[in-house]
């Protein structure tokens, strides 16, 4: 089985969960005979490709020939996301209008053809830009390979698993790792979820990552359940080793290490650490990660006068994400929304307990992990002086905890998604024997 | 010689701890669920109590003291009714006045300190027996410990006390090919008599009774009485035991299961071979076939008849002996409050709810269960054992 996948970051360079997420699970589905070709828009050569063939975006024309591209019109014509939704127009003045955006649509891609256009291949200003040219050169990578399935990791790349879909032919399965409600709580950008339901609409299947995010998909983007299935995330330890560290500070450390950002529940975070700290002062608190409320959390962490045992490190990668984890005794993530959420099981498997939200995906296949409601403050911070204080609590949650994460496997996701891809084929199958 | 069958049934409500902060240590000594204890206890004594004792008190009278049950009724269980239901109370004291009622003995607080130390279970014990004689004016003569927990040394505990007849599990693993419808003495001293329950007969009304998918589902009192009869073909002795909440509460009245004990006594009794018994009477009226080796403790829950589900895991172990780490001078510190916080504590339940097992025997563990998690439970409950460390003289 061939498969044409869509990501938008692959290991090493990576922002986020979905890069890690998609090694992890093209990995697995190597076990499972399924050849994957990965498109991303930007590669960088050093991606590992024992497991998937990587197409560059960047080194892909959009168009070859005029005819490519008044083909693929018809097929794509979905592609501008301006709202036709004009208010006071009559028919006639619509239907011209409508006309007139085609001519625009049209001008605008006949000067890229032949030409190659090269991502950033990040989430910056010019992102929906991106997002539209990717799906263009989508299109172009359909056409000139063969497969069976296509796969779509996320919203910025549903329009490329559209745009192949009409291409090809073939199925077209989005997988869902977090929408635009998990992003940004119920502030959602229009065009955004507009775009992600579009994907869902399109897609065959859809894989949510948990069934938080299932529920999500089908109550706030109304896609019938049938079509939403779930497959749990997983990890592949295979690269954590057990490190010894000195400490330079005599006290216990609890970590939060994340985005510092609404989804994640700094705040929590910090008001659970000031009721901790009014009891004991044999403990520091320490914030790992960057995003647009770190001065904010600077600013509360300072009036709340706990400073002096509270310490935030700015973004940490590789090696000194691993070492924070040595150093912590606790980790916590508070997240107000977590479609999965891959930490805290990498602090269990670094042998720290984890204090997860309810509003988490991973909180579904986690039992050995301390469980509170986000909002809960007074739970949180009552489940951080437990796991300092009662060392029972410390070794059965490590212990328990390290034998659950390490039962979580990629091959055993991959196994499911490959039955999806099964499922697929055989109603596509269907159809058109029918 | 008639055979007989037995009837216990166990009575008992822990006190539930409200969510106790860490925040409240050594600041606020007040650790129960008010609320959660109340509505518990006047629900049950409503659906359950109430009119299950009435119902037994109406087939005594019914059959001029042929018909005959045991009760267990923990320290925690007459302390809440005494509080929330005492008309719940009133109703049992009225059972033991007809004098066709045993009240069996077992620790106060429902506790597992048999598994501790003999001075703590004999103490545990004897302020049972006292509570016992004091509502139900009868000196109990049998013993069941806490969740029928059971060893060779518990049992010689219970001798030296002077109880010569004691209930427990007739776990197969102990049993081998043994069959449990016969009188047992202790392996240490033959002076204790061992009753052992029928746990498949006991099960059919207090787990399976209202469950449809059931191949024995409607079961009727004619075809339960049937079954005993069959058991006693050969055997000597049937015991029922059971948690008295199955009636009414575990399963609902609307199952039919109140028509079903109404029904239940007249149903065997129409086998003229067949009387039921007391424990004590039982006890005395039958020749024990054997010796029972126990060398590690038994008891009536889970698949696994062992301590595993209140002393399985690290929690639950750590839990228990930093309370009963306190014990001594918890005891020296003539403050009464202090004391009464401490019985509380005991309760097998709380260690119950740390229990891990759940995630996999689930049902039975949710059941009156107010935390989500084991881990929850046990933070909870060590948050209040800190307070109570702290209020304890050093």
């Amino acid at each position: 089985m061939k498969v044409l996948m869509f990501g938008w970051e692959f290991p090493p360079h990576i922002s986020g969960g979905l890069g890690t997420a998609c090694d992890g699970l093209t990995k697995g589905l190597a076990k499972h005979q399924v050849e994957i070709l990965f498109v991303m828009p930007t590669a960088s050569g050093d991606e590992d490709q024992s497991a998937v063939r990587i197409i560059n975006a960047s080194d892909v024309a959009a168009f070859e020939t005029r005819e490519d591209a008044r083909n693929l019109l018809e097929k794509v014509q979905f592609l501008q996301v301006t709202s036709n939704l004009i208010p006071y127009l009559g028919p006639d003045e619509f239907t011209e209008q409508v006309n007139l955006e085609r001519e625009k649509e049209w001008n605008e891609f006949r000067i890229s053809f032949g030409q190659k256009y090269k991502f950033s291949g990040t989430y910056g200003s010019n992102l929906m830009e991106e997002v539209m040219r990717y799906a263009l050169v989508a299109s172009s990578i359909a056409k000139h390979h063969d497969f069976d399935v296509i796969h779509a990791h996320d919203w910025l790349t549903n329009m490329a698993g559209i745009a192949a879909k009409r291409v090809s032919g073939k199925p077209l399965v989005i997988h869902v790792h977090a929408t635009e409600f998990d992003r940004t709580g119920e502030h959602v950008n229009e065009q955004v979820y507009e775009l992600e339901k579009r994907g869902m609409e399109e897609a065959d299947r859809i894989i949510a990552v948990s069934d938080l995010t299932r529920n999500t998909i089908i109550n706030k983007y109304h896609i019938n359940p049938q079509k939403v299935v779930t497959v749990h995330n997983a990890v592949d330890f295979s690269t954590v080793e057990d490190r010894e560290i000195s400490r330079g500070v005599p006290e216990k450390i609890v970590t939060f290490l994340g985005r510092i950002t609404y989804q994640k529940g700094p705040e929590y975070f910090i008001e659970a650490a000031y009721k901790v700290l009014q009891k004991t002062q044999n403990v520091r608190f320490v914030m790992a990660g960057s995003g647009d409320m770190f001065n904010r959390s600077i600013r509360r962490v300072a009036k709340l006068g706990i400073s002096s045992h509270f310490h935030f490190t700015g973004f940490l990668r590789g090696e000194d994400v691993k070492n924070m984890f040595a150093y912590s005794d606790v980790y916590v993530m508070p997240s107000v929304s977590e479609p999965f959420g891959i930490s805290p099981l990498e602090a269990m498997r670094a042998g720290v307990p984890a204090i997860i939200s309810k509003q988490s995906g991973v909180a579904e296949v986690l039992h050995h992990a301390i469980k509170v409601d986000f909002w809960d403050v007074h739970a949180l911070a009552d489940a951080i002086y437990g796991l300092l204080t009662y060392p029972a609590l410390k070794t059965m949650t490590v212990r328990c905890g390290l034998e659950e994460v390490n039962a979580l496997k990629w091959d055993i996701a991959a196994a499911k998604v490959k039955k999806i891809y099964e499922d697929v084929l055989e109603e596509k199958l269907k159809k058109t024997t029918i | 010689m008639k055979k007989s069958i037995c009837l216990y049934f166990q009575v008992h409500q822990p006190y539930r701890l409200r969510q106790y902060r860490f925040f409240d240590i050594g600041k606020n000594h007040y650790y129960y669920d008010d609320f959660a204890n109340k509505t518990i206890m006047s629900r049950v004594a409503s659906r359950c109590y109430i009119p299950a004792n009435r119902l037994i008190l109406d087939l005594i009278k019914e059959f001029d003291g042929a018909f005959k049950v045991a009760f267990s009724v923990s320290g925690m269980a007459l302390e809440q009714m005494e509080q929330y239901a005492p008309e719940a109370l009133e109703s049992f004291k009225e059972l033991a006045a007809t004098g066709h009622v045993e009240f069996l003995a077992e620790t106060y607080s429902h506790s597992l300190s048999s598994l501790i130390s003999p001075v703590k279970f004999k103490n545990q014990v004897k302020m049972h027996t006292k509570a016992v004689e004091q509502h139900f004016g009868q000196k109990p003569k049998a013993f069941r410990n806490t969740e029928l927990i059971y060893s060779d040394t518990i049992g010689e505990m219970a001798a030296e006390m002077g109880f010569t007849t004691m209930l427990t599990e007739g776990a197969r693993h102990i049993l081998g090919w043994k069959s449990p419808n016969y009188l047992y003495v202790n392996a240490l001293t033959p002076k204790l008599k061992l009753m052992l329950r029928n746990f498949r007969l006991s099960d059919d009304i207090a787990f399976r009774f209202s469950d449809k998918k059931w191949g024995d589902w409607p079961l009727t009192a004619e075809k339960y009485a049937g079954w005993i009869a069959g058991a006693l073909e050969k055997d000597e002795l049937v015991n029922i035991f059971m948690d008295y909440e199955s009636f009414g509460e575990h399963q609902p009245a609307s199952s039919g299961i109140f028509e079903f004990l109404r029904a239940m006594p007249g149903m065997i009794l129409n086998h003229t071979n067949l009387e039921i018994l007391t424990p004590s009477q039982a006890a005395a009226k039958h020749q024990p076939i054997a010796p029972l080796h126990v060398p590690y403790a038994i008891s009536w829950a889970d698949e696994e008849r062992d301590i595993s589900a209140w002393y399985g895991n690290e929690l639950q172990q750590e839990a228990f002996n930093d309370l009963y780490a306190l014990e001594e001078r918890v005891k020296l510190s003539n403050d009464p409050d202090l004391q009464r916080d401490f019985r509380r504590m005991q309760a097998s339940d709380h260690f119950y709810y740390m229990c891990t097992k759940l995630f996999s025997d689930g049902d039975v563990h949710k059941y009156f269960n107010p935390y989500d998690s084991p881990y929850e439970a046990f933070i909870n409950y060590m948050n209040v054992l800190s307070d109570i460390t702290l209020r304890t003289p050093k």
